[in-house]
């Protein structure tokens, strides 16, 4: 500290003289990470809140565009005595309970929807989700092997329970981390980028494809006692 | 200033009012210090960085998704207090609103056909959202916990729209969450409390819609702001959106 400051501590300088001067301290470990230069920057006022203003306005004429003539849904007065035949949950449900015309309820309502929050909760805590290396980069016969044994356990469990509209998915993403392994001397368009992919966007790809086909499936393929209908076809429910 | 409209004319004078400089303080955002003073000198901006990446304001680079997330909320809260207003929530007296809103009330249609479209659409562009901060690799330090806080947004997004869902007692809102609340009991020892707890009974009926009601319109809210105002600080305190050092053209390589 330089004389110069002592004009700044006119007002309490008693207790400058007791308590040490210490203006900023940084340590390693306690500054935040923050990351390095990536490009050039502009002022937020108003760059961003311009985007953001043209984004609400949008927002908005598109929304009321839709809502002056798509109708909500009201049926009838609730009545505890008549059950619709199927009764369903919302969409962003319908996945679970595809799930539950499978698997009992333990398994389906409670213990996969746990899983998959604490598996979104640790993804950024586990070092290989972080590091991002390619799946069939590395050790790749030991992971071949981890990965077909896999695959073999969970097809088995899915056809045992017949599970269809969960294994068909499954198979299908599996088809492709088996393209993206074969055809590792390419590096055309969808192999190329296929055998960049690390093991956590396999798994979160996988996981997409399994809601979006189960929701899909939920919402449109099941008719009364939960049986496959086409949409097309009319049906009770 | 000879070449302004008379908008701006009007707008110019304002702000050399005293009244415009008490509330606002700086003076016009024409340079960078009172652009910044502009940002970090207000309650509601302060969440939100004064400087961003060029790269990062890029369509691409976001879709907007957070923010289009934020304004359906925003949205949400304004038809939803609206909707409040013609609202008991009551059985069946709850079902009979539904009905005045259709045929008494003026735009009751309207108002409650944008509400349920956004909320709607706000679940839907919540998952986007994490999926598409997910493929960018934005869950990597720094920005862990922000990634946590995201994941409990999302699960409270979930719950917001469940609890709404009850709300009108028609036959599609009671027997969907009958549905869903009969999951519940299928948890381990504490499963038929966990019911009893979040229903107020055994099965769905006044009790139940009250504390939906309760939910939706006052405990639920009020957490989203809360975690949606911490998700915003750390966006900024974590170093800004997740861009990449290579120009930004081919979105999901390098990941």
């Amino acid at each position: 500290m330089t004389k110069r400051d002592s004009k700044y501590e006119a007002g309490f300088g008693s207790d400058a003289k007791k308590d040490p001067v210490r203006v900023v301290f940084i340590t390693k470990k306690t500054s935040a990470k923050v990351t390095g230069d990536a490009g050039p920057q502009l002022m937020a006022y108003p760059h961003l809140f311009i985007r953001e203003a043209i984004v609400f306005m949008v927002l908005v004429i598109a929304l009321v565009s839709v809502a002056l003539f798509w109708e909500a849904p009201l049926e009838q007065l609730a009545n505890p005595l008549l059950t619709p035949n199927p009764a369903k949950a919302p969409w962003y449900f319908l996945g679970l309970q595809e799930l539950l015309h499978y698997f009992p309820p333990l398994v389906a309502g409670i213990i996969i929807p746990t899983l998959v929050v604490i598996g979104l909760i640790v993804i950024p805590y586990f070092h290989v989700n972080v590091q991002g290396q390619p799946l069939w980069r590395t050790n790749r016969k030991r992971t071949l092997w981890i990965f077909l044994a896999t695959l073999f356990v969970l097809t088995c469990q899915l056809a045992y329970t017949r599970a269809w509209t969960v294994l068909l998915p499954t198979e299908l993403v599996a088809g492709l981390m088996l393209y993206a392994y074969a055809t590792s001397s390419r590096s055309d368009a969808p192999a190329g980028y296929l055998q960049t992919r690390p093991v956590s966007w396999w798994v979160m790809t996988w996981f997409i494809t399994v809601a979006i086909v189960l929701t899909a499936v939920g919402t449109f393929f099941r008719g009364p006692g939960w049986s496959w209908v086409w949409p097309w076809s009319s049906h009770a429910g | 200033m000879a070449a302004t409209s008379t908008v701006g004319g009007v707008l110019e004078r304002l702000r050399q009012t005293r009244a415009w400089k008490s509330i606002f303080r700086r003076g016009p955002a024409l340079t960078n210090r009172t652009r910044s003073l502009a940002v970090f000198g207000n309650l509601f901006l302060h969440f939100l960085p004064v400087k961003v990446r060029e790269k990062s304001l890029r369509v691409r680079a976001s879709y907007y998704l957070g923010s289009i997330s934020f304004l359906l909320f925003i949205i949400l809260a304004v038809t939803g207090v609206l909707l409040m207003f013609y609202y008991h929530p009551a059985v069946p007296q709850a079902y009979r609103d539904m009905k005045d809103l259709q045929f008494v009330v003026s735009n009751g249609v309207f108002l409650r056909n944008l509400h349920r479209l956004a909320a709607q659409l706000m679940v839907l562009i919540v998952f986007w959202h994490m999926f598409h901060v997910f493929y960018r690799g934005g869950y990597k330090p720094p920005h862990e916990f922000n990634w946590v806080v995201g994941v409990v947004l999302l699960i409270v997004t979930l719950f917001l729209s469940y609890t709404g869902y009850l709300l009108p007692w028609d036959q599609l809102a009671f027997w969907a969450i009958t549905v869903g609340t009969n999951i519940l009991s299928a948890m381990p020892i504490i499963g038929k409390r966990v019911r009893f707890e979040s229903l107020g009974g055994n099965v769905v009926g006044a009790n139940a819609l009250l504390r939906f009601y309760v939910l939706h319109c006052v405990v639920l809210p009020l957490i989203a702001i809360m975690l949606i105002a911490v998700h915003f600080w750390r966006v900024q305190k974590d170093g800004g959106l997740t861009v990449r050092e290579e120009p930004e053209g081919d979105d999901e390589k390098g990941l």
